[in-house]
């Protein structure tokens, strides 16, 4: 905060979070760098909405933008959580696949292709649910194909959250920013309930839900590289940050001896504070906040 | 869901470029707004609310009441209000200026 006087930067501030998919996606390249492919006046839609009574969306809720970060080529792939969810059905997730496949083909021909992946998204678009839970293994091992060459950035900034078979592309992920709003998790918190009862998880119970899923937990525990503060251009400058890094020195998701000790080293025999958790596997986190 | 078409033939000002603004998110809706490429405007509405023909009707005929631009003009909607039809229908209109 300013002074008395003056006004919070909470309110000065260029909220992120309130972008849609599109605007978010803009504001992380260099200016007049970008250009937007496969977009609205394509018209590639879901061909399976209509048929269930479901308006479709003409960029099928994902936008694909490639253009320059902090000079070095990029694309970045957006998920507009306002749209169904953010799910990923047959195009959203051909798109996602295309735009990836793309960038580890022109890494590989020599011009470093990074990928940034904002993902607000539930996972799987029901509707369509063969197709997407394809979609969500090819997206899954394009990332892995591009990661060998290029830093692929995932950012959760909320409100909706990254869930189910997207919380995988997190996953396997060279970097990871959240804020504190953003959640990540396999399964949300309503699956949860519905599949293991209200005593074990209730998914009214916000404060609840943000100590387990929310970025501050996922960030302490390890799960998660920045929190950062909802704002545009601080949430750009860690992209660009991770971006310019290149590829990290180990992967999260290669450490599986690693976390197999951790979870079997649990006691399950009562509830797990989450607070002790992040404390117990956060231990080794090196990275700080970013204000 | 409904499909509507409307045409309005009296809108023939030739325009150039085309503008996308909004999102099919509750109570919002997405336009499409290029140049035609027949004479007068063409409006395609797609919309998850089925039963409100007259009120799209009476909310583009307010729109090409005060805009003459030969558009092809496609929405998708997820149960926007009028006001908020009208003002995306503004916004898409100003982009293209």
């Amino acid at each position: 905060m300013n002074k008395v006087t003056g006004t919070p930067a909470f309110v000065t501030r260029n909220s992120f979070i309130e972008l849609n998919a599109r605007a978010r996606a803009r504001i992380l390249f260099d200016e007049e760098s970008w250009r937007e492919m496969v977009g609205p006046f394509d018209r590639m839609e879901s061909p399976w909405l209509p048929m269930q009574d479901v308006t479709p969306e003409a960029d099928d809720g994902c936008i694909v933008i490639k253009g320059k970060i902090a000079g070095k080529p990029a694309v970045a792939i957006a998920l507009e959580g306002a749209f169904q969810g953010g799910s990923l059905g047959e195009v959203s997730g051909a798109k996602m696949m295309a735009a990836l496949d793309l960038a580890a083909k022109d890494s590989r021909e020599g011009s470093i292709t990074a990928a940034v992946l904002l993902l607000e998204t539930g996972g799987v678009r029901l509707q369509e649910a063969n197709l997407g839970l394809a979609a969500v293994a090819e997206v899954v091992s394009s990332l892995l194909a591009l990661r060998e060459y290029a830093p692929v950035v995932t950012v959760i900034a909320g409100t909706v959250g990254c869930f189910g078979g997207m919380s995988l592309a997190a996953g396997v992920s060279s970097y990871v920013i959240m804020t504190r709003e953003g959640r990540l998790g396999l399964n949300g918190p309503e699956v949860i309930e519905q599949e293991s009862g209200i005593e074990e998880f209730d998914s009214t119970d916000r404060a609840m839900i943000w100590s387990i899923h929310g970025g501050e937990q996922r960030v302490g525990m390890g799960l998660a590289d920045v929190l950062a503060e909802d704002d545009a251009e601080n949430i750009a400058s860690a992209v660009r940050e991770f971006v310019s890094a290149g590829k990290p020195a180990q992967y999260r998701s290669r450490k599986v001896a690693l976390y197999r000790e951790r979870i079997a080293a649990l006691d399950i025999s009562h509830q797990i504070d989450p607070l002790a958790l992040r404390k117990e596997w956060g231990k080794d986190v090196s990275h700080g906040e970013k204000q | 869901m409904e499909q509507i078409d409307f045409v309005y033939p009296t809108a023939t000002r030739r325009i150039s470029g085309r503008s996308h603004v909004g999102v099919v998110g509750s109570g919002d809706m997405e336009v499409l707004l290029e140049p035609s490429i027949q004479d007068g405007a063409q409006v395609h509405i797609t919309t998850s609310v089925a039963g409100f023909r007259d009120t799209w009707k009476a909310v583009f005929d307010r729109f090409f009441s005060r805009f003459d631009g030969a558009v092809q003009i496609q929405v998708n909607d997820a149960g926007a209000t009028p006001g908020t039809v009208l003002l995306r229908l503004e916004q898409a209109a100003e982009a293209i200026k």
